[in-house]
């Protein structure tokens, strides 16, 4: 077959100068730094604060997308309603619309002033400002992986097994534990590995709505971009190599997640 | 939906009750975080009136932002078309060492931080960078102007239109294409008249879902462009701009632009998977790591 020479050469100069190149860049730049001054930047109060704020908000974003993601994808294919087509539509909306864009939307929606904001507000909860925001708005960027990834699995599950709990006299609740969640777990896993990666990488829809005051509620993106704007680049080089790492860890347990989950279902 | 089912017994959580209240509390969160967002980007929009919109829409620094934004597109969404296009055919119709290795680094960008993306360039393009002393000296601007937007959009749009046509082509497997040469078709002959008739939807799929994210691109753009008003604002950019000068009702009529560009894509994304393009059951916008498994579903 011809074109291996041409179609690989684009391949390989376009993935070597648009991905490779400027990856390397940032590695070799931390590299330079040297270990201590790395470190001391890596753990620095401030850094370990942006760590530990996003780490929990994409925690806690994650969990609500497990419950969330799990319900509608189960009410979507489980159920008819007038309006499902439309549902499962408006699920791909936040991937769909830009980060810029969610972020200002759900700032003036959580706002005190806002719909949502006014009413959470008589309960005196706040959630522009508060980490809760930037939950929110993790919860909104990576709201589709975890619906997309349990829908296909829960569409594929055999209803003969649901017989066989039923037939043994189990509750409907006794076979949703122990034999369909069983099987949605690896889907439900590698589901919630792409929704913590991406809330750990997500910029845009946060920075809006977080308030960004150092030690609370700044999420470690932000720091990187901050050190750059103060022409602090080995503090950016360093910080942005944290969330590249981490960015590998993620892919690396992503992968070997979905792989497991497509064993799992290719065995079942 | 009785009907259809009029002959088996009720499946697990068919109990009216239950089902009610998961749908109930389904469309209530959708409605609270997916509809009213969507909602609240139009009404503020308008709030103040359709001539308040048209204004910010037709100002200068606005119709530049546009201007920009399209340009990025038209030059970055071609390009990376011929590279999933490049990226696809050489992975599914040869064997060579490091295919799959390949497969992963295609992917890497959905994975990284648009930031770290941005952080990334400067270091290769920035005066602190590998070629920046190099480009001043050239007076060749990449950065803070429309060369590093471009590239930067690359990036983070990379494995969208080979993610579409690599597990495509892959099932479709090498036959076609190897009786159509061995017929004596030219290289390009068989690529035009065999291999393209079979994936222009899923090439469309992966374009129309590129355009979106090159269109919508903050963060690795923010650090890239300079933000210089009027000069390297795109559209996402102007957005935070105006919302930063506390013309919160200019931003929203800026982005309501964007969240129909969104809806359009939503609506072109649902007649084309009708035709057969995208695969149910991953990510469709964004997200690893599903071609790197080399299999479709």
């Amino acid at each position: 077959m011809p074109g291996l020479p041409l179609s690989l050469g684009i391949t390989l100069f376009y993935v070597a100068l648009i991905v490779l190149l400027p990856l390397g860049a940032l590695v070799f730049k931390a590299a330079s730094l040297g270990f201590e001054d790395y470190w001391r930047i890596i753990s620095s109060d401030r850094a370990v604060a942006s760590y530990r704020v996003t780490v929990l908000c994409a925690l806690g974003a994650t969990a609500a997308n497990v419950v969330f993601g799990m319900s509608l994808a189960w009410v979507l294919v489980r159920y008819e309603f007038p309006g499902k087509r439309f549902v499962d539509a408006i699920v791909d909306l936040p991937f769909a619309l830009p980060t810029a864009v969610a972020g200002i939307a759900l700032t003036a929606l959580f706002a005190q002033n806002g719909w949502l904001g006014s009413l959470l507000a008589q309960f005196g909860v706040q959630v522009v400002y508060t980490p809760l925001g930037i939950m929110v708005a993790m919860f909104f960027t990576s709201m589709p992986f975890m619906v997309r990834t349990v829908q296909p699995v829960l569409e594929d599950l055999d209803p003969a097994l649901e017989e066989a709990g039923q037939s043994l006299g189990g509750t409907d609740w006794q076979i949703f534990g122990r034999v369909i969640l069983p099987l949605l777990t690896p889907a439900l896993l590698a589901g919630s590995s792409l929704t913590f990666a991406r809330s750990l990488g997500e910029f845009g829809a946060i920075i809006f709505i977080a308030g960004n005051r150092p030690m609370s509620t700044e999420i470690t993106a932000l720091l990187a971009f901050i050190r750059l704007e103060e022409y602090n680049y080995a503090g950016a080089a360093a910080i942005a190599s944290v969330l590249l790492i981490t960015a590998f860890v993620m892919l690396a347990l992503t992968n070997y997640l979905q792989a497991r989950a497509l064993r799992y279902t290719a065995r079942n | 939906m009785s009907a259809r089912h009029a002959n088996k017994p009720p499946r697990i959580g068919d109990a009216p009750a239950f089902r009610r209240f998961m749908i109930g509390f389904v469309l209530v969160i959708g409605a609270l975080f997916v509809l009213a967002p969507l909602l609240v980007i139009f009404t503020q929009a308008f709030s103040l009136g359709v001539g308040h919109f048209t204004a910010t829409i037709a100002h200068p620094d606005t119709r530049h932002a546009i201007y920009l934004t399209v340009m990025t597109a038209l030059i970055a969404v071609p390009l990376n078309t011929a590279f999933g296009i490049a990226a696809a055919w050489a992975i599914t119709k040869f064997d060579f060492w490091g295919r799959r290795f390949l497969l992963i680094v295609i992917e890497i960008p959905f994975s990284i931080s648009p930031i770290v993306a941005g952080v990334a360039y400067l270091f290769v393009y920035g005066l602190q960078g590998l070629f920046g002393p190099a480009l001043q000296s050239a007076e060749i601007k990449v950065l803070f102007a429309l060369p590093g937007i471009v590239l930067a959009s690359m990036f983070v749009t990379a494995p969208f239109v080979a993610r579409e046509l690599i597990p495509l082509m892959q099932a479709q497997g090498r036959d076609l294409e190897e009786a159509a040469t061995s017929l004596g078709a030219s290289g390009w002959r068989t690529f035009l008249s065999v291999t393209l008739p079979n994936i222009r939807w899923a090439l469309l799929y992966g374009v129309v879902l590129c355009n979106a994210r090159v269109m919508g691109e903050f963060g690795a753009v923010s650090v890239v462009s300079g933000k210089i008003r009027g000069q390297t604002n795109t559209l996402p950019l102007h957005i935070e701009l105006l919302y930063h000068d506390y013309n919160t009702v200019g931003a929203f009529a800026a982005a309501s632009i964007l969240a129909l560009l969104a809806l359009v894509t939503i609506v072109a994304k649902l007649a084309l998977e009708r035709r057969g393009a995208g695969r149910a059951g991953r990510p469709a916008l964004a997200g690893p790591a599903t071609i790197a498994q080399g299999k479709t579903s």
